[in-house]
């Protein structure tokens, strides 16, 4: 749980004087500027000293040369965000998208945010900074008519200048503000620009800062140095669990600047070079006790996620509601049912394997009023990381500051603060400096996984081809959209959360990606079993028109089911609906008759997340997603054994490449009347099941495991197994 | 110990140590940061730079036999403020999210089009197969690099 520290205040208010004069806008929700003691705040604000209510979600300050910087918690892991919500303030206020920086992930700077995940920085941040932006302009606006004594009903503003059409009196922004310091606050509804209007949002503007990308000036926090920063690596247990027995570290000690900090099973090593602090960290001898009883293995951990319910939903549960859920008789409707099909899914666990692994740079200053810690890290949570520093070395919230540089992708797996703490420990105890980069080793041993999962659908069609009845149990894997968005008259959807013998947590679209492969497999044997083509099935039982369209349009593309297929190739189709984004899509596969081989030949999608703000940043995600998906729906698996990973490297856990990627074709559905909604997330989902049903087709096997084939198809174990 | 490396056409004088990688030296000693980490294990290409006209994974070279060698890394591409072409081509392409595979891909691009001026989408693909990319933006890395190879061969040899 978060908590907000009351003391935030104080060192925002210092960073208020610091932009001194010019136009701060501030976003406050509506329960904020309902609450009394806000307003009062806001009524005490003495004219030139700014103040800021404690509950903005976000704010935007244009200085004396009209310069616009933007405050925004999110932060940027390569989804593009630093350039899609500039476009969209750059609208608002109408000034050249040039004219403005975001300030992102800092959490001394930016207003608290819960966090960059759930595709959520699209429909929220993006809306409200839009409003931000809005008001920005209208108070402009009207600081102009105060000006020129007139009605400012007939100025314009456009281009970083309000403009008075009738008299030709023209001012740029930062005249209209010029040394007085002016607070707005906005209340929700002011009016926003509609999407036919938009010049700078809605076009497929370059990505902002791109140049440092390519020469790769841009700074990670794994590249960051600091004066007298030392170098830590950390000791880390043979298998998860385990307790330190003991320790002998008086060879390494005994190396030149190496010091060894231990604290019960907390041991790192920090040294004046990474070489020295590799080779200190080699000199360390510990032994271990490993943990109590017995552990699952990743062959037999389908049965104990079954059998090992945990109390309560945990990490990795999020994003979907974990009640039961239940309409009409769905025991009378299976029992009716002229057509039925009962079968499982399960989906491994797997890696995130972001390819910046994670890393944190920890710094203490020694100010009045105490010391102050400054932790750069990437993380997708910066203030929730910033508690977990402070709680670790003892401080209060308001001493720490988390800094988020643009980072090397997350997809969710970089929720938590572990190289942040390890850090900020190590650097409190020697008192320099200490930056932590982990190994890829590391990476995949000490982090967290996508949970995996089993997941048992029952589900009945009528004469007409109508599903009548569904049930679907999720075992651990995770109640994002659980729920099917068929319209099914009698269902029963329930998730079971379990025990998890790994770490488990968020993953680019959490469990959608497995309800969807489950659902959509499950679906797609349903069509055959009333011999029905899977996509007029689809349409016969979905009501919602944009997902109708999204599958249609796919569809078309693709040229579906296309005829004179070649020998070993069959398509498939799937579709669905997650945060506010509707994705269908069609994949031909080819399967090697000899050695089993799976190659995804083609895949179309068609997406929908409503208003799109950057045409071509949106194809990137959502081919993006693609390429990503295709590793878990055919070869990527965290493999296990006595608390151990046994497939902790690169060269052992497989991931897309180059020959892995099919020719993708990506068809955007613009909806300009819809909100805009994220995209880093619902494109994932359709591949594997689409996948898994033109295998289907090409060889008569049905794959209800993800990964469905890391070793290629075998055909001869496989045959009894499938259900034609 | 004391080596000299050649990199990007400057001699640098390094004390290292003999279980130094290149890719260390690079980044921890010459503050040579474009250079990336991802694996250690040469299975990723974030960490690739050019030996001669070779890209090689710098994580998988001890740093001794790197000396004498003209090494290039992705700081030495840029000339006089002008991108390489196939830098240039990564940005008309936008070739990238979190860029964080960038320097390693371009890298790979430039010793591929030296090979072989005129790849085909089949040839990049298989002579970047080191080289992930977690994003998954492979298609427009291989377009990047078909349009760096119409923009001249990608040759504007330092
Ligand atoms: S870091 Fe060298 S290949 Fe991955
Ligand atoms: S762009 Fe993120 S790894 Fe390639």
């Amino acid at each position: 749980m978060i908590t907000r520290d009351q003391s935030e205040g104080a060192s925002r208010r210092e960073f208020l004087k610091m932009l001194g004069g010019g136009l701060l806008v501030v976003l406050v929700t509506r329960d904020a500027l309902a609450a009394p003691a806000l307003g009062a705040r806001l009524t005490e604000a003495a004219p030139g000293a700014p103040q800021i209510p404690e509950d903005v979600n976000a704010w935007l300050h244009i200085d004396h040369n009209g310069a616009v910087t933007v405050f925004t918690g999110k932060v940027e892991f390569g989804q593009g965000i630093r350039t899609s919500l500039a476009q969209e303030v750059a609208e608002e206020l109408r000034v050249p998208l040039s004219s403005i920086r975001l300030v992102m992930g800092d959490t001394m700077l930016t207003p608290f945010d819960m966090g960059t995940f759930g595709s959520r920085s699209t429909p929220q941040m993006g809306t409200q900074l839009r409003k931000v932006a809005a008001t920005a302009r209208e108070r402009l606006v009207a600081l102009a008519g105060a000006r020129w004594h007139v009605d400012h009903g007939g100025l314009t503003a456009a281009d970083g200048r309000v403009t008075d059409p009738r008299t030709g009196h023209s001012l740029r922004y930062g005249e209209l503000t010029a040394g007085r310091a002016i607070t707005a606050t906005v209340s929700d509804d002011v009016a926003l620009t509609p999407k036919p209007h938009w010049t700078v949002a809605g076009t497929s503007a370059p990505r902002v800062g791109a140049r440092d990308l390519v020469t790769g000036r841009h700074q990670y926090t794994s590249d960051m140095r600091v004066p007298n920063m030392q170098y830590a690596k950390m000791l880390r247990a043979p298998s998860l669990g385990a307790t330190l027995a003991s320790l002998d570290a008086s060879a390494a000690q005994t190396m030149p600047g190496v010091v060894v900090t231990r604290d019960g099973d907390f041991v790192g090593v920090t040294a004046p070079s990474a070489a020295a602090a590799a080779k200190a960290l080699g000199a360390l001898r510990a032994t271990w006790t490993p943990a109590p009883g017995a552990a699952p293995s990743s062959r037999d951990i389908y049965d104990y996620l079954r059998h090992t319910p945990a109390q309560e939903a945990g990490p990795g549960h999020e994003g979907g509601s974990t009640e039961p859920f239940e309409r009409g008789d769905v025991t009378a409707a299976l029992a009716a049912a002229p057509h039925r099909l009962t079968q499982s899914y399960t989906v491994a666990y797997i890696a995130h394997v972001p390819l910046e692994p994670r890393a944190a740079l920890a710094q203490f200053t020694h100010e009045a009023g105490g010391d102050r810690l400054t932790v750069w890290t990437g993380t997708q949570r910066p203030f929730a990381v910033r508690d977990q520093v402070a709680q670790a070395v003892a401080m209060p919230n308001d001493r720490v500051r988390v800094i988020v540089p643009d980072t090397g992708s997350g997809y969710g797996g970089k929720h938590t603060g572990e190289a942040a703490v390890e850090a900020a420990r190590l650097a409190q105890r020697i008192g320099r400096p200490v930056k932590l980069v982990w190994t890829r080793e590391e990476e995949f041993r000490w982090a967290y996984f996508r949970p995996a999962g089993v997941i048992d659908v029952d589900a009945g069609v009528d004469a007409n081809g109508l599903i009548t009845a569904w049930t679907f149990d999720n075992y651990n894997s995770g109640p994002a959209a659980i729920r099917p968005w068929y319209a099914i008259a009698n269902q029963r959807v329930t998730f079971h959360p379990s025990v998890s013998p790994l770490r488990q947590g968020s993953y680019r679209a959490l469990a959608a990606t497995a309800n969807h492969f489950a659902r959509e497999s499950h679906v797609s044997e349903l069509a055959r079993m009333v011999e029905m083509d899977p996509v007029a099935f689809r349409l016969k039982n979905i009501d919602d028109p944009r997902l109708r369209d999204v599958l249609q349009k796919a569809a078309d593309r693709f040229g579906w089911p296309g005829s004179n297929r070649q020998a070993g190739h069959g398509v498939g189709v799937a579709c669905g609906f997650e945060k506010g984004g509707y994705v269908a899509t069609c994949a031909e596969v080819s399967v090697d008759r000899g050695s089993g081989e799976v190659r995804i030949v083609r895949a179309v999608t068609a997406f929908d997340c409503g208003a799109i703000v950057n045409p071509d940043g949106l194809r990137n995600q959502i081919s993006g997603a693609l390429v990503q998906g295709i590793g878990g729906a055919l070869f990527e698996s965290i493999e296990f054994d006595h608390g151990v990973i046994r497939n902790a490297h690169l060269a052992e856990y497989r991931v897309p490449r180059f020959s892995d990627v099919p020719a993708i074709d990506v068809v955007l559905v613009d909806r300009p009347d819809e909100p805009s909604m994220g995209a880093g997330e619902a494109p994932i989902m359709a591949l594997a099941p689409a996948v898994a049903a033109a295998i289907f087709e090409a060889t008569g096997v049905r794959l209800r495991a993800l990964p469905m084939a890391p070793t290629g198809i075998k055909f001869a174990a496989a045959s009894g197994a499938g259900s034609r | 110990m004391r080596i000299d490396l050649d990199v990007n056409g400057s001699r640098h004088s390094v004390d290292i140590d003999p279980s130094q990688t290149l890719l260390d030296v690079l980044r921890d000693e010459l503050g040579l940061t474009g250079t990336k980490y991802g694996c250690g294990e040469g299975r990723c290409g974030a960490c690739m730079v050019l030996v001669g006209s070779h890209a090689v994974a710098s994580c998988t070279v001890p740093a001794q036999s790197a000396a004498g060698a003209k090494i290039t890394t992705i700081e030495g591409l840029e000339h006089d403020g002008h991108l390489h072409p196939v830098q240039q081509a990564f940005l008309d392409e936008q070739a990238f999210q979190c860029a964080y595979c960038t320097p390693g891909m371009i890298m790979a691009g430039v010793a591929l089009l030296r090979a072989n001026p005129q790849p085909t989408a089949g040839e990049i693909a298989q002579g970047l197969e080191t080289n992930v990319c977690r994003c998954g933006t492979y298609p427009r890395i291989v377009a990047a690099v078909r349009r760096a190879a119409a923009a001249g061969g990608g040759e504007s040899r330092p």
